[in-house]
């Protein structure tokens, strides 16, 4: 059963963009498309350890801010070296303004 | 028997390489000025325009250059014209091949990947083991046995410095790699940063450029003249110097084994010529701390956060003068080094860094 948690408002994001929400010890991306979609995935880079929400968010591709790398933030696929293993992705869904991501 | 060890051990499957992992400098935290979400956004926004008239100018030039040089081909008129086309293979694909494999240049990934591609080959550098090796100098950058792009290691060897104007030492190592990873060998060294699905890359890459190297041998020999190495391969012996006078003042002389570009980096203010040519890496501080930021957006980055970085070196020129007095004092002392002071404006960071103990070293 999906544990859907509050994330943050809808309007905390700006469209095209990403924030960090630590949960439980965890840390997630949450991505507003420039379709004002959401998404979410793991906080931080299957590459090293560094923090998405740093980085540029260009259409559906977030790029780590480190070495630049490349994820479809969409469905979580590493686009090409240096990062080579996909993010996770968390369903997402909004009510009444507020972003939840179901975290299992 | 092995020699006994020098105080740095550079390699890195050696002894440093072990103490970084274990000092925590491996991967570590790096510090970072703060800056708005808004501006940051702002400064790493990409696009096409800047880097495609770049490239046309670059390209454009160096079939004009390589055009009179042909045309001039058996007089001395053809020497400048050579020398203009080897600077512009031989150097600024240095810089070209540095942001197209940060992916920044261009806004479109495939303009990225090509110049990258053209870049990689002109400077003889294996674009997949290049990559690798470059993300990790952003990761450790100046940490001894971690950082496989040191270009000057303490105690400075002078010579090699000097050979490496003219290409000599780079293009010998670059030529013995890629005719070992054409043959399928992927060295121990390389396999710490290259993960085991991109090695069959290094590999087949290689053999391309063999292929293509051989082709222009061949035609030479064909021909009779040395004409198509002067075109493909030699510039980049000839054409070279201009990087690395450049290059040695991203990070000569300052600290290593420090997790603060500001420590360890070098930014200096440059003529618009090498400006063009080395694509604005001058910069150095600057992209190190947010490599996010496309090479035509550094002076603006500069501009928003230099409150918080040492001065900038004035000239090459200056950039010089304090760092050849270091390498020599470094040839003394290999724990000298030359020691950033920041502005009455900066942060601090990690004081231990800027510690009596270790300042002590510099003076
Ligand atoms: S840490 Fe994300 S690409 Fe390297």
């Amino acid at each position: 059963m999906s544990n859907w948690i509050e994330a943050c408002a809808a309007d905390d994001i700006d469209e095209e963009d990403v924030i960090r929400f630590d949960h439980d010890g965890r840390t997630f991306a949450i991505y507003r498309s420039p379709d004002d979609e959401y998404f979410a995935t793991d906080g931080v880079c299957t590459h090293e350890q560094v923090h998405l929400a740093d980085g540029l968010v260009m259409d559906e591709i977030i790029e780590c801010p480190k070495h630049n790398g490349r994820f479809d933030y969409r469905t979580g696929e590493a686009k090409g070296a240096p990062v080579c293993v996909n993010l996770r992705t968390y369903p997402v869904k909004v009510e009444a303004g507020k972003v939840l991501i179901a975290i299992g | 028997m092995n020699a006994a060890p020098t105080i740095r051990d550079y390699s890195l499957i050696g002894r440093d390489a072990q103490a970084a992992v274990a000092n925590g400098l491996a991967a570590a935290e790096w510090y970072h000025t703060d800056l708005a979400r808004k501006q940051m956004k702002e400064l790493m926004k990409r696009s096409d325009g800047p880097a495609i008239r770049d490239t046309l100018v670059w390209l454009g030039c160096m079939m004009f250059f390589a055009g009179l040089g042909i045309a001039l081909w058996g007089t001395w008129w053809c020497v400048p014209f050579f020398l203009a086309y080897g600077v512009l293979y031989g150097s600024a694909s240095d810089s070209r091949w540095h942001e197209c494999g940060h992916g920044t240049a261009f806004k479109t990934r495939w303009m990225n990947d090509a110049v990258y591609q053209i870049a990689s080959f002109f400077m003889m550098r294996n674009p997949v083991t290049w990559r690798w090796s470059h993300a990790r100098h952003h990761t450790d950058t100046v940490i001894v046995g971690r950082d496989p792009e040191i270009a000057v290691m303490r105690p400075p060897d002078l010579l090699r410095l000097v050979l490496n104007f003219f290409g000599l030492l780079d293009v010998w190592h670059a030529l013995g790699d890629m005719g070992r990873n054409a043959l399928g060998n992927v060295s121990a060294e390389e396999k710490t940063f290259i993960p085991e699905q991109e090695q069959h890359k290094v590999v087949r890459i290689a053999r391309l450029w063999v292929a293509i190297y051989a082709a222009t041998i061949a035609l030479a020999i064909y021909m009779g003249s040395f004409l198509p190495l002067v075109l493909i391969g030699l510039p980049r012996l000839y054409g070279a110097w201009h990087h690395v006078l450049t290059g040695l003042l991203q990070h000569g002389g300052l600290a290593d084994n420090v997790t603060d570009h500001r420590l360890n980096s070098r930014t200096v203010y440059m003529n618009p010529i090498s400006g063009f040519i080395y694509w604005n890496m001058n910069y150095h501080v600057e992209h190190h701390m947010f490599p996010m930021v496309p090479y035509h957006a550094l002076p603006k980055l500069h501009e928003a956060i230099k409150h918080d970085l040492p001065a900038p070196n004035t000239s090459i020129w200056n950039g010089y003068r304090e760092m050849i007095p270091a390498f020599i004092r470094q040839l003394r002392n290999e724990e000298y080094f030359l020691k950033r002071q920041l502005p009455p404006t900066a942060r601090p960071y990690r004081e231990e860094f800027h510690s009596d103990a270790i300042a002590a070293a510099a003076e």
